[in-house]
């Protein structure tokens, strides 16, 4: 991959007690890339996510955004390098407080200081990208799963930000469900032109959606490169990683990208 | 050993939980600077802290009223005569009563709901995706919190007197053989301003306590709809428990050395 380092993961440790998370996990994401960050439930990726933003702070290690370490930064250079970045979490993590047009406006009316008409354009322009037109009057409460996650993505991209990180977002959704988030995770880069890391543990959205895969086992990365790498490579671990995934979905699900 | 094992556990989590409320109130005193952005905020905390407890407020000083009528016509009975009945309700309202049993009705009310709505908040990444945001939660929702309480608390402990001497009074009138007047004249003698002024200082104190135990207490809560009620109850008995410690220091304080 060619391109500028836009993010640069440097021998990450973190540890829960005893529960050792990270173990010197390095990474780099260029600009313009989606890389999607692979690997099996609890092995450490949305701890990764979460770093990556100045949410956790490492035992060990650093992460540079554009040349500077997040964890070197001030909490007002901090929040000014978040301004840069929208997040989709696993939960949608909607403030259940505000409605819908509420949520996805708040980084505007806060950052910006956006009101009024202005402000109900944008929320219904990232309504439509995300093919809810119409809900902003809606509570998190009274709308379904998959919604929701429709709901964060719209909120994460309504400052178009130059990084989005998603953090499981096909997890808990039917097969059908999980296929539009993937498409509309490509079609909202596309619109946009944003870098985004993808935390996933769902091979074929890992392939549906990446320019490169990480894999990530026991806190390190295993295996990156390109989706094709990934499924030619004769790594045992990452084979049997890549088995595991296409047994668990079943053939007659396996049928994007990379998975025929 | 297991028994001084477990002291020792129980005061490093005091002075964890003490180091904690520290950190939280200094985030909000420093995030003050950006109140006028935040004023629509605190109107709202104003709003559920104070507006929205008046019922319970209104209930129990009447009748905490009425109750001291009564204890205190049956102590003085053979001592005192009745035209001191006015002087006793009054200096035992606006001293003590009020403000105390205000701070505790709401310290239960309001502390639990705080930290109750923190917690939920923080076990479901809404805390995570606003600092994500770039928006500190200390400025965003714990000092509207601690302001709105703070106001609101003295304007309770008002209000709670008025309504405390009222039903006093009212009770002395019906039940006791005092007529009006006489009451009236009671409250006159001895009336010291200081004592109204020294109650309103406890109740802006006891309602910096109850947001502040709220917020320290929602902001830590791990693990779940378990972890939420752990810190709603954790909140509420710390918030008990400081206003009473803190009523003899400021009782000492104020009406000792200050007023006497």
């Amino acid at each position: 991959m060619s391109g500028r380092i836009l993010i640069d993961v440097r021998d990450l440790w973190k540890s829960f007690g005893e529960n050792h998370v990270l173990r010197g996990l390095s990474l780099e994401l260029f600009e313009g890339e989606t890389l999607v960050v692979l690997g099996p439930s609890g092995c450490g990726k949305s701890v990764l996510l979460k770093h990556i933003i100045g949410l956790l702070t490492p035992d060990r290690g650093e992460v540079l955004f554009r040349g500077r370490n997040v964890f070197d930064m001030s909490v007002r250079e901090l929040n000014k390098a978040r301004q840069h970045f929208g997040m989709v979490f696993q939960g949608a993590a909607l403030f259940d407080s505000m409605t819908v047009g509420e949520n996805i406006g708040l980084p505007a009316v806060e950052h910006r200081g956006m009101r009024g008409e202005e402000l109900e354009a944008l929320v219904e322009e990232k309504l439509r990208l995300v093919g809810l037109e119409g809900m902003s009057g809606l509570r998190p409460a009274e709308i379904s799963g998959g919604m929701k996650k429709r709901v964060a993505l719209a909120r994460a991209i309504a400052l178009n930000p130059d990084i989005v990180l998603y953090d499981e977002p096909t997890t808990g959704l039917d097969p059908i469900m999980a296929e539009q988030i993937n498409e509309l995770i490509c079609d909202t880069q596309n619109k946009i032109s944003a870098t985004s890391i993808v935390v996933t543990h769902d091979l074929h959205s890992a392939c549906f959606i990446g320019d490169r895969v990480a894999l990530v086992e026991n806190g390190t990365i295993e295996f990156v490169g390109s989706t094709d790498e990934l499924m030619e490579t004769e790594d045992e671990g990452v084979r049997n990683f890549i088995a595991r995934g296409r047994a668990n979905r079943g053939p007659h699900e396996n049928r994007g990208a990379g998975l025929h | 050993m297991d028994f001084f094992a477990k002291i020792g556990q129980s005061a490093i989590n005091m002075f964890a939980v003490v180091g904690a409320a520290g950190v939280v109130f200094w985030r909000a005193l420093t995030s003050l600077r950006h109140l006028p952005r935040s004023m629509g905020l605190v109107l709202e905390q104003m709003q559920r802290i104070g507006v929205e407890s008046l019922p319970l407020v209104m209930v129990t000083s009447i009748f905490t009223g009425a109750v001291a009528s009564v204890q205190v016509s049956y102590q003085l009975k053979e001592y005192l005569p009745k035209a001191y009945l006015g002087t006793a309700i009054f200096k035992s309202v606006v001293i003590e009563l009020g403000p105390v049993l205000t701070a505790l009705v709401i310290g239960g009310r309001v502390g639990a709901s705080i930290a109750a709505e923190l917690g939920t908040m923080r076990v479901t990444e809404q805390i995570d995706a606003m600092e994500a945001m770039a928006i500190d939660p200390h400025r965003y929702l714990v000092m509207p919190r601690m302001l709105g309480a703070l106001i609101m608390l003295p304007a309770l402990t008002v209000i709670a007197d008025t309504l405390g001497i009222g039903g006093g009074f009212v009770v002395s009138n019906v039940a006791l053989d005092v007529s009006g007047r006489v009451f009236v004249d009671g409250m006159r003698t001895l009336f010291y301003a200081g004592d109204v002024l020294g109650g309103l200082i406890k109740a802006c104190v006891f309602g910096l306590i109850i947001a502040l135990m709220g917020c320290t207490a929602g902001l830590a809560t791990r693990g779940g709809a378990v972890g939420v009620g752990r810190a709603a109850t954790r909140a509420v008995v710390a918030s008990c428990v400081l206003i009473l410690i803190s009523d003899y220091v400021l009782t000492t304080l104020i009406y000792g050395i200050i007023f006497s």
